[in-house]
């Protein structure tokens, strides 16, 4: 079971919501997948008035919306954007996503911690995605912050865990869960965050843009639970070696 | 180094030489590359000898796209709001000397097109104008206070601006300018004879101003059939690497308007074929993957129910190019003539069937206002 301040989670994988070909597909994957808590980019939504058709179908048992602030570029826009969205959706949840840079998504780190504490002490539950540095996540952690959301690769490339040397280091010191977000292109790649000790990921364009997305997002749910048990069940040491001659033996030798 | 200097370095003749004569080979390297394909690698996809790899340059825009953007289109609308010009274009139905009536519309006006265009469900609107000294950056003000109410995405095409009206319009809730340089070549000049448009390097430099003023997203592009298409192309392909290097927190968009029939106007150079048009959207796909890419009305239905999915993000429908359009109901007063008269929701339900979701809001005028 996974505990964000206070809110237990049956399922350590996370949603995006984007980039589906219909709001019925989108709707099917998530059931299929059993996840619990879902992100949904404020910019899609109707933020003021009701009919939503997005979030009509993400009205769902057990589902928890993660709103996100994709698109804004500053701390005070981001701040503004989720004020708005905690009347419109209340909720107080929010995934904080400050990426200026609007080709790869990069999230702007300095920005993300000043919103960070802003957000904390307005009372928000903040996760924010940022780049995998393990230094950044120990400030955020000392401004409030919720959780951490390193990202793997760049958002959408599909690449896993090109920042694994890092986030190894982000889940040793981390005293907040640690959500791999962005880049996990396969189940595998999933599965490996969570074996890392990744206490969840978030998954979008991989289960989005597969040719059978409700498929995929069983794949992953499975790879999920695989990863996160191995985890647990403690997985044996790699060596290269089947039988390496001990180098102490002599010592046994009367 | 400017773009002023970085296209001084490049002569037209030379690049169309270099474009035209590259082969198989350069295609082929093109099209296997691991990294980011640059823009020798565009001139290959751009070039004749492209041409026999269409089917291969489809598969992997598609892709590619999907993989980015994921299987949506953004819907917007246009809102003419005045065909009144002072400029001769000679390619263009608002040029100064075609005796149309002109027009440009009251607050009242706009909001009874504006009625209507929310009625079709539209979130994402731009305005378009001619460029006359009426219309100008008071009347641009005027119009972004009182329409952003019932938008979450306004963008412009009119006139080029100064970098602080550019500001003070961001201010007020613009978030996009579509400024396109119809062609980087020397019949520039021929094609705009009089007016302030004949002043190329102010329009040139149009983007940089956009750029400093701290725009969300430009648009660029050129007007297809002016000149060699490829050539002009690739010198889009070149103010486009410019541009994203300079301003990086800027989205940029590509649209590829294809010269089309309009009262008392010249026929086209030359004629892009279909093929020539998808070799050109995938080429765009390929060079850059994350640039948007916009298709109009004035592609064909049948064009257009093809081609959305090999690389385009955005695409208008229901379109009126004459101020008035949605309400006036007059006529002749047009800018062009549409080819996809469908409307908006039966657009929308030729993407679902496609497997693409229409997008009508993607972005709040929450973020704009904050600034």
């Amino acid at each position: 079971m996974l505990t964000i301040q206070g809110k237990q989670l049956n399922s350590r994988l996370f949603l995006g919501t984007g980039k589906f070909c219909s709001n019925e597909v989108m709707r099917d994957a998530l059931l299929a997948s059993q996840s619990e808590l879902v992100t949904v980019a404020l910019k899609r939504v109707k933020l003021q008035g009701s009919n939503d058709s997005m979030l009509d179908y993400l009205n769902l048992e057990n589902v928890n919306l993660l709103p996100n602030t994709s698109g804004v570029r500053t701390a005070k826009e981001a701040v503004f954007l989720a004020e708005l969205a905690r009347e419109a959706l209340e909720t107080n949840w929010v995934k904080l996503e400050i990426h200026p840079d609007p080709r790869y998504l990069l999230p702007d780190p300095l920005e993300t911690l000043t919103a960070t504490e802003t957000l904390a002490k307005k009372g928000f539950i903040v996760l924010p995605y940022i780049n995998a540095d393990p230094v950044l996540c120990k400030r955020l952690e000392e401004v409030g912050t919720a959780a951490v959301m390193p990202l793997g690769s760049p958002i959408g490339s599909n690449q896993g865990l090109e920042t694994k040397a890092m986030l190894e280091i982000i889940i040793e010191q981390s005293n907040v869960p640690v959500v791999v977000d962005a880049g996990l292109g396969a189940p595998s790649h999933a599965a490996e965050a969570m074996e890392m000790g990744a206490d969840a990921v978030l998954v979008n364009s991989a289960i989005a843009v597969a040719r059978d997305p409700v498929m995929m997002a069983n794949a992953f749910r499975q790879a999920v639970l695989a990863g996160r048990e191995a985890f647990e069940a403690g997985l044996g040491p790699v060596t290269k070696e089947a039988n390496a001659t001990s180098l102490t033996e002599f010592l046994n030798v009367s | 180094m400017s773009f002023q200097e970085i296209f001084a370095q490049h002569q037209w003749q030379e690049i169309s030489q270099q474009i035209y004569d590259k082969t198989e080979t350069d295609v082929l390297f093109a099209l296997q590359k691991k990294g980011k394909r640059d823009l020798e690698d565009f001139m290959a996809l751009l070039s004749p000898a492209a041409e026999p790899f269409l089917e291969e340059m489809a598969v992997l825009s598609q892709r590619i796209t999907q993989r980015r953007f994921g299987k949506v289109i953004q819907m917007y609308i246009p809102l003419y709001l005045s065909n009144e010009c002072q400029n001769i274009c000679t390619y263009c139905g608002f040029s100064l000397t075609n005796p149309i009536k002109r027009l440009t519309l009251t607050p009242e006006e706009v909001l009874s097109e504006v009625d209507i265009i929310k009625g079709y469900g539209f979130d994402h609107v731009l305005l378009v104008t001619g460029e006359s000294t009426h219309v100008d950056v008071s009347y641009f003000k005027e119009t972004l206070q009182l329409i952003r109410p019932f938008f979450s995405h306004i963008s412009m095409e009119v006139q080029p601006l100064e970098e602080t009206e550019y500001r003070q319009l961001i201010g007020e809730g613009l978030n996009t300018v579509y400024i396109y340089q119809e062609t980087y070549g020397s019949l520039y000049d021929s094609y705009h004879p009089k007016g302030r448009k004949r002043n190329f390097e102010y329009r040139l430099e149009t983007p940089d101003r956009l750029g400093k003023a701290g725009i969300h997203k430009i648009g660029l592009g050129c007007l297809l059939g002016l000149d060699d298409w490829r050539t002009d192309s690739w010198f889009t392909g070149l103010h486009l690497d410019y541009l994203e290097k300079q301003y990086w927190k800027t989205k940029f968009s590509i649209s590829f308007p294809r010269i089309r029939p309009a009262t008392g106007c010249i026929e086209p150079k030359v004629t892009l074929t279909n093929h020539q048009m998808v070799q050109l959207i995938c080429a765009y796909r390929l060079f850059n993957e994350n640039v948007e890419l916009s298709l109009s009305t004035r592609e064909t239905e049948n064009f257009r129910n093809h081609v959305v999915t090999l690389g385009i993000t955005s695409m208008s429908a229901g379109s009126k190019t004459d101020p008035g359009g949605y309400s006036l109901h007059q006529e002749a007063l047009e800018q062009f003539t549409i080819e996809d008269n469908r409307s908006p929701q039966e657009i929308a339900s030729i993407l679902q069937s496609s497997g693409y979701e229409p997008v009508w809001k993607d972005w709040d005028m929450a973020m704009d206002m904050t600034a």
